[in-house]
């Protein structure tokens, strides 16, 4: 066997190679989350307006010109609000994604390398996690530690984790039984060595297909949160607590800032949804 | 069979006996001292202290307070509110009921439309397949409290339809009342189980046995209700199962979006005002539903299958 690069380039290429491969479509989709991307790094530069400025006798009027969404019951720019709410309505997931995609992942190898007493107890602890919805955790964590984003953001974390460590503990175990790791083995490589340089990298591509669903799923939960109340607190703009906001407009005949905020989160959950589908149909059809 | 059954049994107690533990530890886990989390950070009278010591047996070991604690939930005692000083127990039961409603007329819409539109999709390729494809990979994306927004905006402001908001006054009102409700609470759902329900009868549909069938003149009906749709209930079985089960967390949202007055809203409204009573007995409630739901599915899965190896789920 020759040296293996470094097993985090593996890893860059496994992500970039698989999304080569999901067509137009997934092209198309890769742009939409570029752009949201973008616009949640520097929303708050390209806003044309300051988004927390309150203006009653604008309130609820129209599209007019320098302001193309018109405004919020408040008088606030309704574009402006909606670019500097790209920021946590984005990293939001982000931060979820990250932490339950690198838990589950480290639980998941470690049992399926383990086995024995840490593949039960871990999989007796992920059992129990499944008892608890995403945003019910959610909701209790905010009782107790008052609400907030970063609250929703670990409860929403820990609850997704057992979902990632169930699929990857899989992928793992079938990847622990190939020959190529009993001949790794035989080498006497280290367990530690074999599974970052080689079994974590063979199995990336399943581990980006699942962080890229559960983005899409984090975004729609933690948005549903701060619709809620109990995420990112206004006046903080945010797509989640815009259509919370919108509702008093709805049911005045004014639904433009609900839908604008309901529609952004759409637009990004359908095309992470879609690019998510075809990676994972890559990641398991593309399997050897 | 029994043995399985037994085991499942086993399994559902310990999950809801450490579930049950978990939200009793909650409120432990928050920062200050358990009376501050009780109060809501209200300033109480020492005779409160003294009587919400006594009932939450404060001063004794935590394990001691825990089975305290426990043994006064299974005879159903959860706990006063700090806000209303009314029984939590009192307060579900008041609640419950339009809960309960909401998300059994939000399952019979997956069950029939999720399934209903799985089926067209999988049995006539072409124009209406796509249709399929494109409606669902949107209503799969339509988060419930956007779906909220716009059926409100059409059905209620525009078009003057159905009620905007609460509850309705039972019976038929009742329903009028929760259409909107249900709908946003079931088109997520409803998209997945027709996702599911259309791969699984394409799978099935292409296997040998009803390419046997086609070739000896079994008319389609009869080939798709006998041979197609018997093995694909399974799959389609677990996933309805699955996704009624998740609607108890949603239901929240929803009830909130439409200021309906039941479980969910209320559990927002306590967690959002520090009632933390309220907040523990709601959960409680909500998370032993959501396990005992997933326990049946699972049973029926194993039911349904005999070919499945008992005690394990695939997938």
């Amino acid at each position: 066997m020759s040296v293996a690069p470094p097993a985090s380039g593996r890893m860059l290429r496994a992500g970039t190679r698989g999304i080569k491969g999901t067509g137009w479509v997934g092209g198309v989709c890769i742009g939409i989350i570029v752009i949201a991307g973008f616009v949640a790094v520097f929303g708050a530069a390209l806003a044309p307006h300051d988004p927390n400025a309150v203006d009653l006798s604008n309130a609820f009027v129209g599209p007019t010109a320098g302001h193309p969404l018109g405004f919020d019951l408040n008088g606030r720019d309704l574009f402006s609000r909606l670019l500097v709410g790209a920021r946590t309505s984005m990293i939001g997931p982000l931060v979820v994604v990250t932490i339950s995609i690198v838990v589950g992942s480290l639980l998941a190898v470690a049992s399926a390398w383990l086995g024995g007493a840490f593949d039960t107890v871990t999989s007796a602890c992920m059992d129990v996690l499944f008892a608890f919805p995403g945003i019910l955790l959610a909701v209790l964590t905010a009782a107790v530690f008052g609400a907030s984003l970063t609250a929703a953001a670990v409860a929403l974390s820990v609850a997704y984790t057992p979902y990632v460590a169930r699929v990857l503990r899989g992928a793992a175990l079938r990847e622990r039984t190939q020959q190529y790791i009993a001949a790794l083995e035989v080498q006497g490589l280290s367990g530690f060595a074999i599974c970052a340089r080689h079994l974590v990298p063979n199995v990336a591509k399943l581990i980006v297909a699942q962080g890229t669903v559960l983005f899409g799923y984090a975004m729609v939960d933690l948005a549903a949160i701060s619709f809620i109340g109990l995420g990112v607190q206004p006046p903080q703009p945010d797509w989640g607590v815009m259509v919370a906001e919108g509702e008093t407009g709805v049911l005045q005949g004014y639904p433009a800032e609900s839908l604008c905020a309901g529609a952004a989160i759409m637009i990004v959950v359908i095309a992470v949804n879609v690019l998510g589908e075809r990676l994972i149909d890559k990641a398991q059809g593309g399997s050897r | 069979m029994l043995r399985f059954l037994a085991k499942r049994l086993l399994v559902l107690l310990g999950t809801l006996l450490v579930s049950s533990f978990v939200i009793f530890s909650a409120l432990f886990i928050a920062p200050g001292n358990p009376i501050a989390t009780l109060s809501g950070g209200r300033a109480l009278p020492h005779a409160s202290i003294v009587v919400l010591e006594r009932r939450y047996h404060l001063n004794e070991p935590f394990l001691q307070r825990y089975w305290d604690w426990l043994t006064g939930v299974l005879h159903g005692d959860l706990g006063v509110s700090i806000t209303l000083h009314v029984n939590v127990a009192t307060l579900i039961r008041l609640r419950i009921g339009t809960t309960f409603e909401l998300v059994a007329y939000a399952s019979v819409l997956i069950v029939l439309f999720g399934i209903g539109a799985g089926l067209l999709g999988a049995l006539k390729p072409g124009l209406i397949d796509g249709g399929v494809i494109i409606g669902t990979t949107i209503s799969a994306a339509l988060p419930s409290f956007v779906a909220a927004v716009v059926l409100i905006t059409v059905f209620a402001v525009n078009l003057g339809w159905f009620p905007a908001q609460y509850n309705g006054t039972g019976g038929l009102n009742q329903v009028w009342h929760l259409t909107l409700p249900a709908i946003s609470l079931a088109i997520g759902s409803l998209a997945l189980v027709a996702r599911v329900t259309r791969a699984a009868v394409r799978e099935e549909a292409g296997k040998e046995h009803v390419q046997t069938a086609v070739s000896r003149g079994i008319p389609g009906r009869l080939i798709v209700r006998r041979h197609v749709l018997r093995n694909a209930a399974i799959p389609i079985t677990t996933i309805a199962g699955i996704t009624i089960a998740s609607l108890i967390a949603v239901d929240a949202v929803v009830e909130t979006a439409f200021t309906l007055n039941g479980l969910g809203s209320y559990l927002v409204s306590s967690a959002q005002n520090k009632d933390f009573a309220v907040v523990q007995g709601i959960c409680l409630v909500l998370v032993a539903t959501f396990v005992v739901i997933n326990t049946i599915v699972d049973i029926l899965y194993a039911l349904l299958d005999p070919r499945v190896k008992l005690g394990t789920r695939a997938g």
